[in-house]
């Protein structure tokens, strides 16, 4: 069964088009996000999910009913702003029940709610506080809150850590997923922070113009990233990338540039190439090894250290390959200084080759 | 570049909300606005068709009706040769007046208050929200509990029912107000300018000619505009301190149309409103946002 | 420069405030003598009318004003078609002296050729309205065109409070299924408490400033019937030669408006003092 699903959906803006026939459908208590850069036309598409704003084309069905002209009360979705949006004069008490008194929901049922969000959220101690005297966190715990009172089934987060710190943000994070895996709800969710996204997500839905790139997990999005502005966009520092064209030698793969040549015995490719077609090879800094011995990796190549990044948990290495940059993850313990000629090594399996449109081969 | 594989059900609502234009809420809305605006153009429309009839044509109708017969000849009289209760040589030396009176005024009043809105805004000396507090206080204070001190200064200097003396009085009154402004859009401007300026060794008068003043233009619109309306439309100062030959547009105005005796000219009245009325409107109409900034900077002092 | 200003200002106030209490005719008398001239004031029938007047124009116009100008903000905030154009019209008023607004107010309110006439075309050949020469209701044509002046100008501050009510707070109340009248009512009024305070203060002030319509519009008739106090004090201090009646009046009107501004300034200085901790 379905939670939510989107079927061609487009906004237009005049005749700027932000949505461009979007199809997704998120499952039963899934946690999915949408991420992606500012412009992608992500919290547009929450928005249209929220029934915030009006459609241009297409149909929103949540919980295999079509919610596409419904207001947003009618659609069974409570929604979490990144400015919190409290209701400042009122206290948390009152946030939490003020829609549930105008819609009519008896006092005890009202007071039963509130209770429980407040000891999901553990925000008792603040009931009878106004916004004004609450921390961050505890706003945005409040907002939360007012979210969990409605008791629906779906829930959709507008980067509601985005206004945080950071040491605020890396705990509340946690309390999300806690909260989600607690409660099993369906929750959308949308940041730019790819590092909120692989934590949290389910699935991630990565958009860039009013398109989605990919759909898939942390897992696939980071292995196999679909296209080279998923590849680049995801991954911290970003991937590696080296322009030249593929070489076939008797069945056997290999990448030239520059009078380098990589040979890409073990890469899985998704469809079929073509000797001599333009690519490009993506490397996470991260897969390649500094290695010595060279053993259980299958490529090794020399190259110079032109710059040392050292960056507390490891250290960054900053080569040239056929006259591109390379970045190489290493130890923090590693005695590497600039000049030295080291080996480098990485599997072809994590590799990433992708075709003149951007397209992953 | 994949997207999920649906089974779209083609049934049911699709695209936007169908909103019908002429729903309940959208008449009432237009509508009662519609309605409103009708009644603030009333007292303009009337101003007009009225100064555009004959006399006998303006006892024979109604103040709505529009005029069978255009004529400019109140208009004429208006400027040329209505009687304001000194001489009848029409609105014309009241108009110049007012404009002897505005352009010093407002041009002293301004330079003199930018220069202290600038020096206020990084003096933060102790007492300096008390200080403004006064200066708001000056802003609202009635002018009368200050309108006889004034006449004996004035006297003593000379200057009673003088040009200079409603030129002073005038910007006497206007500082409060705009030094308050000034300092207040001063106070906003980084301080990472002002301390790069100071760095390339400019000293804080060079600072304010050469970097602050270009900038800041809007706000000194706001300025000549809040005291272009102002003083433009000033009555009670004018006909205390002006002198009968000063008079400004306003009193004179005041005059043709409530002391004259016998047979009341409607239309002659109404064109002399007009011609009174036309300065601020024009600066209205052409300043648009910028006047509705002006009286909400005015307004939200402090 | 400025402390010359404010010399002056705090100066002269206090002259008058002093003279207020001497026993001065056409020129200031040093003979004190105490608070005769309040007396004299408190029990004269005319300042009596320009007080109950000045009450009356008062409450209608603070009543009105806010009211019809916060209900005009929110229609005009409402994204409609020529905003624009309404907000120009309201607000054009505002930009016209008080003596060009009395004077026109004074010929639609014509007995004979004014709105009256119009009513008397329309059909009802037998409605008089003779507001101007109406002892009871003659304020009342001042409130009108106060009105009329000033609700233009409320409008545009409760419009600019309006857009500063942050649009997720619209978000989230049309989620949790909050009826658009009980947001404005329970949140975004609340949430507009400055503005409205500030609006407040400045029409009280300007209330109690009002000379130059009155002058226009009724010249204080009929017979002193719509008297104001600002009117009174420049009729003694110029033309009746009673200096020490007109500047017991004006420190009346002093008062006045102070008792409006310190409590204000008071809340706005803690207020401010509240949000730099």
């Amino acid at each position: 069964m379905s939670s939510v699903v989107i079927s061609d959906l487009s906004l237009n803006f005049g005749t700027v088009e932000i949505l461009k026939s979007l199809n997704l459908t998120v499952d039963e208590g899934e946690f999915v996000v949408l991420l992606g850069p500012s412009g992608c036309g992500k919290s547009t598409l929450l928005n249209c999910i929220a029934g915030l704003l009006d459609v241009t084309k297409g149909q929103i069905f949540i919980n295999d009913k079509n919610v596409t002209w419904e207001e947003p009360k009618d659609r069974g979705i409570g929604m979490v702003f990144q400015s919190y949006a409290l209701y400042p004069q009122m206290n948390v008490e009152k946030n939490l029940s003020f829609g549930l008194r105008v819609a009519g929901v008896p006092k005890n049922e009202i007071r039963k709610r509130v209770d429980r969000a407040a000891e999901i959220l553990q925000i008792e101690p603040l009931l009878k506080r106004k916004p004004v005297a609450l921390s961050g966190g505890q706003r945005q715990r409040v907002a939360i809150g007012r979210a969990l009172v409605r008791d629906v089934d779906v829930y959709l987060f507008d980067e509601p850590l985005s206004n945080l710190d950071a040491k605020l943000r890396t705990d509340l994070r946690v309390e999300l997923k806690r909260l989600h895996q607690r409660l099993g709800n369906t929750m959308i969710y949308v940041t730019h922070d790819q590092i909120e996204a692989l934590t949290l997500a389910d699935r991630i839905a990565v958009m860039k113009d009013g398109l989605i790139q990919q759909f898939d997990t942390p897992h696939g999005i980071y292995h196999k990233p679909v296209n080279r502005f998923v590849a680049d966009f995801i991954g911290s520092p970003g991937m590696n990338f080296l322009s030249g064209a593929l070489k076939n030698n008797d069945g056997q793969w290999s990448f030239i540039a520059e009078g380098v040549e990589i040979h890409l015995n073990g890469y899985e490719f998704s469809r079929t190439a073509q000797a001599g077609q333009s690519i490009e090879l993506g490397l996470r800094p991260e897969h390649i090894q500094l290695d010595n011995a060279g053993r259980r990796q299958t490529i090794n190549m020399q190259v110079e250290v032109e710059h040392v990044e050292p960056m507390g948990a490891d250290i960054m290495l900053w080569t040239k390959i056929a006259e591109h940059n390379l970045t190489v993850r290493t130890d923090s313990e590693s005695k590497v200084i600039v000049g030295d000629r080291v080996t480098i090594s990485f599997n072809p399996k994590r590799a990433s080759l992708f075709d003149e449109g951007g397209c992953r081969l | 570049m994949s997207d999920q594989q649906v089974s779209v059900q083609n049934i049911g609502p699709n695209g936007p909300k169908p909103s019908r234009v002429i729903s309940l809420g959208n008449v009432l809305l237009y509508g009662s606005l519609g309605i409103t605006a009708l009644i603030w153009l009333l007292p303009l429309y009337v101003m007009i068709v009225t100064s555009l009839k004959g006399l006998p044509e303006v006892r024979l109708g109604n103040v709505l009706s529009l005029p069978i017969e255009v004529t400019f000849e109140p208009w004429v009289k208006a400027w040329d040769s209505a009687c304001t209760g000194l001489n009848c040589e029409g609105l014309k030396m009241g108009f110049w007046n007012s404009v002897q009176i505005l352009v010093p005024s407002t041009v002293i009043s301004i330079a003199i208050s930018s220069m202290n809105g600038y020096l206020l805004s990084f003096w933060k000396f102790k007492g300096s929200e008390i200080l403004f507090t006064i200066l708001l206080f000056g802003a609202f204070i009635p002018y009368q509990v200050m309108l006889y001190p004034l006449v004996i200064i004035l006297r003593e200097l000379g200057l009673f029912s003088s040009l200079s003396g409603i030129v002073l009085i005038h910007t006497m009154f206007g500082m409060p107000i705009l030094t308050l402004l000034f300092r207040n859009y001063f106070s906003s401007v980084p301080e990472e300018l002002f301390k790069a300026a100071r760095v390339d060794g400019a000293g804080y008068w060079r600072i304010y000619f050469e970097i602050m003043l270009p900038m800041s233009l809007p706000i000194f619109v706001v300025a000549i505009i809040l005291q272009v309306t102002g003083i433009w439309n000033d009555f009670l100062l004018g006909v205390i301190y002006a002198g009968t030959i000063n008079f400004p547009m306003t009193v004179q105005l005041n005059n043709i149309v409530n002391s004259t005796q016998g047979v009341k000219e409607y239309n002659v009245n109404m064109a002399a409103t007009l011609l009174t009325a036309a300065l601020p409107l024009a600066v209205y109409f052409i300043s648009g946002k910028l006047f509705v900034r002006g009286i909400a900077a005015g307004a939200v002092k402090g | 420069m400025i402390l010359v200003a404010l010399v002056g200002f705090v100066g002269c106030s206090a002259w008058s405030i002093f003279y207020s209490f001497t026993a001065s005719k056409a020129l200031p008398k040093e003979r004190f003598v105490g608070f005769k001239q309040y007396d004299r004031l408190f029990n004269s029938s005319r300042w009596q009318v320009s007080v109950e007047n000045i009450a009356v124009y008062g409450v209608c116009s603070l009543i009105f004003s806010i009211s019809i100008g916060f209900l005009l903000a929110v229609a005009l905030d409402k994204k409609i078609r020529f905003e624009n154009t309404f907000r120009t019209i309201f607000l054009y008023p505002f930009a016209l002296s008080f003596i060009v607004t009395g004077l026109v107010w004074q010929w639609l309110l014509n007995a004979d050729f004014g709105v009256a006439q119009v009513v008397r075309d329309i059909g009802f050949s037998n409605f008089e309205m003779n507001i101007l020469s109406n002892r009871d209701y003659a304020i009342y044509a001042i409130v009108i065109a106060g009105l009329w002046q000033g609700t233009g100008f409320v409008m545009a501050l409760m419009l600019a409070g309006l857009r500063s009510v942050d649009q997720d707070i619209w978000n989230a109340s049309r989620i949790d299924g909050i009826p658009s009248w009980q947001t404005y009512l329970f949140i975004v009024i609340p949430m507009m408490k400055p503005v409205f305070i500030t609006t407040l203060v400045i029409i009280a002030s300007g209330i109690v400033k009002v000379f130059d319509l009155v002058v226009a519009l009724t010249a204080g008739g009929p017979g002193g019937a719509s008297e104001l106090p600002a009117k009174y004090v420049y009729d003694y201090m110029f033309m009746r030669g009673n200096l020490g009646q007109a500047l017991a009046a004006s420190t009346v009107m002093l008062s006045t408006v102070l008792i409006i501004l310190i409590p204000w300034a008071y809340l706005e200085f803690s207020r401010k003092r509240e949000n730099s901790k």
